[in-house]
C-alpha cells in the first residue's frame, strides 16, 4: 500500500448534491444516516475487483475524495482546495437532478479540477461557453452522477433524462441517475452497476496498464497548442 | 389632477425599486440555487420596494416634489403596505416554510404555520411592555403600536450592525493588524494536510482490507463445524472487530486533524492575499482609510457614552448645526434656507444610498456563509423580514438628521412615538456592541498566533 500505488478519483460537485452520500454508499455499501457539512476534503476507499469474473482478476484500492465547498467560495478556499487536484486518475461529476444550476456549474468545477496549472481564479472559459474539443481530448475518465432521482415527478422524467443525455454528451462521459438513500440503484446486475465498474475498470487501467508514461494531460498543456478556442481573461 | 400624476410617478418608481430587488434576489443571492418557489422571490421584492419608496418619500419631502397631499397620503399608505407585510405576510411565509422542512408536520402544513405565527405575534406584541415606547393615550390597534415594536426590533439591529461595523471596518482596513504570512508557512501546513490525507487513506485501506478478510472468514467459517470450529470463529471474530473499532477511532481524530488544517491553511491564504493587496494602490489607501475610520470609531463611542452619561439628546441637526457654526463662528454669510436644502438632501441622500448598500452587502455575505440547500427559501425570508425592519427604523432615526421644517412629515405619519427613547436605546445597544466586537476581535487577534505557535 504504498503511497506510489494509489488510484485517486475525484467526486466534484455543488454543495448540498449529495455527494458524501454517495461517497458513503459506493464504499460501505451503506446509506448515509446524518450527512452533514463536507469541511475541506473527506476520503473514503472502495475495494474494487478489476475484471471481475476473469483469470486476471485482481484487486485494487480506489480512494474517492470528497471535495467540498462551492464554485463562489473565497479565492483562498479555491487555492487551498487546488491542493487535492494533484495527480487524478479520474472524475465523478454529481449533479443534484431536481437543480438545473447544479448540472450548469459541472462545467466550471471539471474546468478547475482539470485546469491546476492555471490559479483557479483565472479559469479559461467563460459561463457556459465551453469547448467539446478539450473534453474530447481530455484523458481523464469522467463520469456523471445525477442525485436525487427519486424526487422527479413521473411526468418530468423524459425532460431530465435528455437534459442529463445532452450533459454526457458534452463532457464524453456515461451517466447514472440515482437516490443515494436507496442502495437498490446500485444493485449488483442494474446496467448503473454496469456502468459504475467499466468506469472503475477503466481508471485502473489508464493508471497502470496505459502505453502513455506521462501523467494525464490536465487542460493547461492544452493552452499551448490550442488557442482559438480559449479566452483568456 | 396632480394627485393622479403624482400616484402614477409613486407607481412607476415603486414597480422600478421591485425590478431592482427582482434582479438582486436572482443575481446575487440565488446565484448558486434554484428558485422553485417564487412567492418568495416575491415577497423579497416587496419588502424591498416598499422599503425603498419610504426613503424616496423622504427625498421628495426634502426637494420638495409632489404636492403636499399626495405625499402625505402616499406615506400612509406605504406604511400600511409595509407593515402588513413585516408583521403578517412575512412571518407567516418564514412559518410555512420551516414547516415545510420538517417531515413529520407534513400533514397539516398551513395549521402549523398559523401556529407558528400566532407564537410570533405573542412575543412581538409582549415586546412592547419593558419600553416606555407610547403615551398611554392611544388605543390597543392603533397603528402606533405596531410602529413602535417593528421600531424598537430595527433599531436593536441597526445598533448592533453598527457597533460591530464600526470596529470591525477599519480592523480589516487597516494592515497593521495583518500577520506576517510567507509562502513557506502555506506550503508546510499544505504538506501536513496531504500527509494527513495519505495517513487517513492508508487506515481506510486497512479497515477495508480486514472487513473483506472477516466476510471471507465468515463464509469459510459456516463450513467449519464442531466445537472447535465455533470456538476458533468467536475468538478471531472478536479480535479482528476490536482492531477495527480501534483503527476507526484513529481514523476520525485524523479526519479532525485535517478538517482543522484545511481551514487554517484557507486562513493563511486570505492573509496572504491581504498582504498582497495592502501593497498595491489601492490597499494604501484603504489602509490611510482605516486609520481615519479608527478615529471616527473612536469618536461614536466616547460620544455614545456621554450621551448616556448625560442623559443628552441632541436637539439640533447636523445641517442647522453646521451651517450656524458656518455663519456664527466664521462670518461666512450664505442663504440658509437654500443651502440647508441642498445640503440635508445630499447628506441624507449619502445616508439612505450607504446604508441600503451596506445593508445589502452584508446580507449577501451572511446568506452565503449560513444557507444551504433546504433552507435557502427560509434564510431569505428572514433576511427580508431584517431589511423591512432595519429600514423603518433608518427612517425613525433618520428624522434627527433633517431639519425641523422636514421632521414634521415624519412626526405626522408615524404619530406621536417618543423618538428620544430611540435614540437613547440605539446609543445603548451600539456601547454594548461596538465594545463586545473590540472585546471578540481581540481574542480572535490573540489566539491566532499562538496557534501558528503550535504548529
Amino acid at each position: 500500500m504504498a503511497s506510489l500505488d494509489r488510484v485517486k478519483v475525484l467526486v466534484l460537485g455543488d454543495s448540498g448534491v449529495g455527494k458524501s452520500s454517495l461517497v458513503h454508499l459506493l464504499c460501505q455499501n451503506q446509506v448515509l444516516g446524518n450527512p452533514s457539512w463536507t469541511v475541506g476534503c473527506s476520503v473514503d476507499v472502495r475495494v474494487q475487483d478489476y475484471k471481475e469474473g476473469t483469470p486476471e482478476e485482481k484487486t485494487y484500492y480506489i480512494e474517492l475524495w470528497d471535495v467540498g465547498g462551492s464554485l463562489g467560495s473565497a479565492s483562498s478556499i479555491k487555492s487551498t482546495r487546488a491542493v487535492f487536484y494533484n495527480s487524478v486518475n479520474g472524475i465523478m461529476l454529481v449533479h443534484d437532478l431536481t437543480n438545473k444550476k447544479s448540472s450548469q456549474n459541472l462545467y466550471r468545477w471539471s474546468l478547475e479540477a482539470l485546469s491546476k496549472d492555471s490559479s483557479p481564479t483565472r479559469v479559461i472559459v467563460s459561463n457556459g461557453d465551453y469547448d467539446r474539443e478539450q473534453f474530447a481530448e481530455n484523458s481523464v475518465p469522467l463520469l456523471l452522477i445525477g442525485t436525487k432521482f427519486d424526487q422527479i415527478a413521473e411526468t418530468k422524467r423524459t425532460e431530465v433524462l435528455t437534459r442529463t443525455a445532452f450533459l454526457s454528451e458534452d463532457f464524453n462521459a456515461e451517466e447514472i441517475n440515482l437516490d443515494c438513500t436507496n442502495p437498490r440503484y446500485l444493485a449488483a446486475g442494474t446496467s448503473n452497476a454496469v456502468k459504475l465498474s467499466r468506469f472503475f475498470d477503466k481508471v485502473i487501467e489508464k493508471r497502470y496498464f496505459t502505453r502513455d508514461p506521462s501523467p494525464m494531460i490536465g487542460f493547461a498543456d492544452r493552452k499551448r497548442f490550442n488557442f482559438k478556442s480559449l479566452h483568456y481573461d | 389632477m396632480s394627485f393622479l400624476v403624482d400616484s402614477i410617478i409613486m407607481f412607476t418608481s415603486q414597480v422600478l425599486f421591485f425590478g431592482f430587488g427582482w434582479l438582486f434576489f436572482m443575481r446575487q443571492l440565488f446565484k448558486d440555487y434554484e428558485v422553485r418557489q417564487y412567492i418568495v422571490q416575491v415577497v423579497f421584492s416587496i419588502t424591498f420596494a416598499f422599503s425603498c419608496t419610504m426613503f424616496e418619500l423622504i427625498i421628495f419631502e426634502i426637494l420638495g416634489a409632489l404636492s403636499s397631499n399626495s405625499r402625505y397620503f402616499h406615506w400612509k399608505l406605504n406604511l400600511y403596505v409595509i407593515l402588513l407585510v413585516l408583521i403578517f405576510v412575512v412571518p407567516f411565509y418564514i412559518g410555512y416554510f420551516v414547516v415545510s422542512n420538517i417531515r413529520l408536520l407534513q400533514r397539516q402544513k398551513l395549521l402549523f404555520a398559523c401556529m407558528v405565527w400566532f407564537t410570533f405575534m405573542y412575543f412581538f406584541w409582549k415586546l412592547g411592555d419593558p419600553f416606555p415606547i407610547l403615551s398611554p393615550k392611544h388605543g390597543i390597534l392603533s397603528i402606533e403600536q405596531l410602529i413602535s415594536r417593528v421600531g424598537v426590533i430595527g433599531v436593536t439591529l441597526m445598533a448592533l450592525l453598527s457597533g460591530f461595523g464600526a470596529v470591525n471596518c477599519p480592523y480589516t482596513y487597516m494592515s497593521y493588524f495583518l500577520r506576517n504570512v510567507t509562502d513557506s508557512d502555506i506550503l508546510a501546513l499544505e504538506r501536513r494536510l496531504l500527509q494527513t490525507m495519505d495517513m487517513i487513506v492508508s487506515k481506510k485501506k486497512r479497515i477495508a482490507m480486514t472487513r473483506r478478510q472477516m466476510y471471507q472468514r465468515g463464509e469459510d467459517q459456516n463450513k467449519q463445524t464442531g466445537l472447535w470450529g465455533m470456538i476458533k470463529s468467536v475468538t478471531s471474530t472478536q479480535t479482528g472487530s476490536e482492531n477495527l473499532s480501534l483503527i476507526q477511532q484513529e481514523v476520525d481524530a485524523l479526519e479532525e486533524l485535517s478538517r482543522q488544517l484545511f481551514l487554517e491553511t484557507v486562513e493563511l491564504q486570505a492573509t496572504k492575499e491581504r498582504i498582497e493587496y495592502s501593497k498595491t494602490f489601492q490597499g494604501k489607501y484603504f489602509n490611510f482609510l482605516g486609520y481615519f475610520f479608527s478615529i471616527y470609531c473612536v469618536w461614536k463611542i466616547f460620544m455614545a457614552t456621554i450621551n448616556i452619561v448625560f442623559d443628552r439628546v441632541g436637539k439640533t441637526d447636523p445641517v442647522t448645526r453646521g451651517i450656524e457654526i458656518t455663519v456664527n463662528y466664521l462670518g461666512i454669510q450664505f442663504d440658509v434656507k437654500f443651502w440647508s436644502q441642498h445640503i440635508s438632501f445630499i447628506l441624507v441622500g449619502i445616508i439612505i444610498v450607504t446604508s441600503i448598500r451596506g445593508l445589502l452587502i452584508t446580507l449577501t455575505k451572511f446568506f452565503y456563509a449560513i444557507s444551504s440547500n433546504k433552507s435557502s427559501n427560509v434564510i431569505v425570508l428572514v433576511l427580508a423580514q431584517i431589511m423591512g425592519m432595519y429600514f423603518v427604523s433608518s427612517v425613525l432615526l433618520m428624522r434627527m438628521s433633517m431639519p425641523l421644517e422636514y421632521r414634521s412629515i415624519v412626526t405626522e405619519v408615524l404619530g406621536e412615538l417618543q423618538f428620544n427613547f430611540y435614540h437613547r436605546w440605539f446609543d445603548v445597544i451600539f456601547l454594548v456592541s461596538a465594545l463586545s466586537s473590540i472585546l471578540f476581535l481581540y481574542l480572535a487577534h490573540k489566539q491566532a498566533p499562538e496557534k501558528q505557535m503550535a504548529l
